[in-house]
């Protein structure tokens, strides 16, 4: 049988190409449509007014600006850029513990996130850092103690930081439950909001970070395709392809913990994005990281912008935490392109 | 490219001060019971179980002081048997793999990769999956990935476990038609003697034997390293030694068999 790939050899720079229309496309959709729908043309002008002169365009009113450039515009750029950045760290971890389950959050990273967020949330901002900040810090510090909790004599098995990480981040999740039981009826839609992901507080200010943390970590893997196909192959092939894998599994586990923790420090813990964007890419076009990661990241971008977009417009005037929509968009999808004729990876 | 083990001491396996030499364009086996080291072995050349003590000397370097993994990967080029149908690779994907220690262009690869497709005669299976691949056909693609590696030392870990006979033989013969210096730890004793140039013999992680595959395969040292009865002669098809084997004590009389 030869494999069944949709996306194989020659149409593999047309799925490049219609991605990078698509996303633009569903950009200036996601920011011309919610409570108030905008023409598609102003939300252009707009853009393209702050962009090339720092000023809103004359033939746009000031509230239209107002919604366009400070509100819709950042959570779309956002919803992008989480997405991707997710959608990355999800395959990356699917390789570095080579188990098809694996998601950003494995080793424990949004436990710790979370944990923290709402610690600052409820508690009030301890060390002086806001909720980002503590998220990020929360992230780190979980993974640093994943790292050491999972390491036997000098090696990281998979198996073993994976179950240190799930071990981990149920301690965390109870610490989390008992703060929220302990919160002030105000904070509670607070928590429940960033503990199921949103990108709505978004500002221009809180997307420097994430924007070129994702940029930076996803061109740096892709260069890294090579290896991370090695990878896939266990630890044994790996060694016997010229990979030094201990050391390259801490750089990677580094990595796409960086990745998530700039992503869910801004935006929460949006859940799906990174488990199931990657395998369908995967089932789509085949595992080799260097056509797949391009994929995986506009795919995931594309995924959470038209995710965010059906959030805030479904049920109007109340608007629905991502982490929801993604689940119920993702799953079924998920759910098809298993039931399709093919491998299951 | 020249091998020289000197004085190996491994974590695993009991192998203690092993020393072994493969001459540049050699094809050697290295046989053994089960247990006895040889893939534990062949595991510190290939920089997968590093050494408590020894040196590996690959093309005159040693292999864990001086060289780096990719280095060494670019020298070495292994057939083992690692688990995994990996995540739904083609057969051209999984020989590409081969190309992971070398910083070529994508489009060098892709020839790279041809060539070794049709070196082992998949050309038309490139597209095919590796999961949905036969064992012998399996073998092949590692090959072939083997070849695509471009090592001057090819390492086989038992390359023709699982496979029927035709399989075996088109296998070693493919190997041995690369004219690559090659180390291969073999289980099957009459197809070591039949395409080795010389043999060592591991015995609980210590080399007890070596040298020529008619000085090295005696009925004495069958009965001592493999617990075996075994009548040396020559197959008449080939003129290469061939074994013929029984138990060293004698089962058949129990059970009432003809012997």
């Amino acid at each position: 049988m030869t494999s069944s790939r949709l996306i194989s050899g020659r149409r593999y720079p047309l799925a490049v190409a219609l991605l990078l229309v698509a996303v633009p496309l569903a950009m200036v959709a996601a920011v011309s449509l919610g409570a108030v729908d905008l023409p598609a043309a102003d939300v252009w002008h707009t853009v393209v007014a702050h962009l090339t002169t720092g000023r809103r365009p004359v033939d746009v009113s000031g509230i239209d600006d107002e919604i366009i450039w400070n509100s819709r515009a950042p959570r779309t750029v956002l919803a992008l850029v989480a997405g991707a950045g997710l959608a990355v760290a999800g395959a990356v971890l699917q390789a570095v513990v080579r188990n098809p389950l694996a998601d950003p959050y494995v080793l424990g990273v949004a436990s710790g996130a979370s944990l923290a967020a709402v610690a600052v949330i409820t508690l009030g901002g301890i060390v002086g850092l806001g909720v980002p900040g503590a998220a990020f810090v929360g992230a780190c510090a979980t993974l640093a103690l994943v790292l050491l909790l999972g390491s036997r004599r000098g090696t990281l098995a998979p198996t073993r930081l994976i179950l240190a990480g799930v071990a981990l981040s149920y301690l965390l999740q109870g610490a989390t439950g008992y703060l929220q039981l302990r919160a002030q009826p105000g904070q509670l839609s607070g928590i429940l909001f960033w503990l199921l992901g949103s990108v709505s507080g978004a500002g221009w200010d809180d997307l420097a970070v994430p924007c070129a943390v994702v940029v930076a970590c996803t061109a740096w893997l892709t260069f890294q395709g090579k290896r991370l196909n090695a990878m896939l192959l266990g630890d044994e092939t790996a060694a016997m392809l010229g990979v030094a894998v201990h050391r390259f599994r801490l750089t990677l586990l580094a990595v796409s913990a960086l990745l998530t923790a700039a992503v869910i420090s801004v935006a929460g813990g949006i859940a799906f994005v990174g488990l199931i964007v990657p395998h369908a890419v995967r089932l789509l076009a085949g595992p080799d990281h260097r056509r797949a990661l391009p994929l995986i990241a506009l795919g995931g971008g594309l995924f959470l912008v038209l995710a965010d977009l059906a959030a805030r417009t479904l049920s109007p005037p109340l608007e629905l935490p991502l982490g929801i929509l993604t689940a119920a968009i993702g799953a079924p999808f998920f759910l098809w392109l298993l039931r399709r004729e093919g491998p299951v990876s | 490219m020249r091998v020289e083990i000197t004085d190996l001491d491994l974590p695993l396996g009991g192998v203690a001060g092993v020393g072994l030499r493969v001459e540049p364009g050699e094809f050697v086996g290295l046989i053994g019971p089960n247990g006895s080291g040889k893939s534990t072995l062949l595991r510190a050349l290939y920089r997968a179980l590093r050494p408590d003590d020894g040196v590996v000397l690959v093309g005159g370097d040693d292999v864990w002081r001086s060289l780096t993994a990719r280095e060494s990967a670019g020298r070495i080029s292994v057939v083992a048997q690692h688990g995994g149908d990996g995540f739904d690779f083609t057969v051209a994907e999984l020989v590409a793999t081969g190309r992971t220690p070398h910083r070529t262009s994508p489009s060098a690869d892709r020839e790279i990769v041809a060539a070794a497709l049709e070196r082992v005669g998949m050309t038309g299976m490139a597209e095919r999956l590796y999961s949905t691949l036969s064992g012998g056909e399996r073998q092949r693609a590692l090959l072939a990935r083997a070849v695509a590696q471009r090592g001057a030392l090819l390492v086989l870990d038992e390359p023709t476990n699982h496979l029927d006979v035709n399989a075996q033989f088109e296998l070693l013969g493919l190997v041995r038609s690369l004219g690559v210096t090659t180390l291969a730890a073999l289980h099957e004793l009459n197809l070591a003697a039949a395409y080795c140039d010389r043999l060592y013999v591991l015995e609980a992680g210590r080399i007890v034997a070596h040298g020529s595959p008619g000085d090295v395969l005696t009925p004495a040292l069958l009965a001592e390293v493999f617990g075996v009865r075994a009548h040396v002669g020559v197959n008449p098809l080939t003129g290469r030694p061939n074994l013929t084997f029984a138990p060293l004590k004698d089962t058949f009389e129990e059970t009432g068999d003809p012997r």
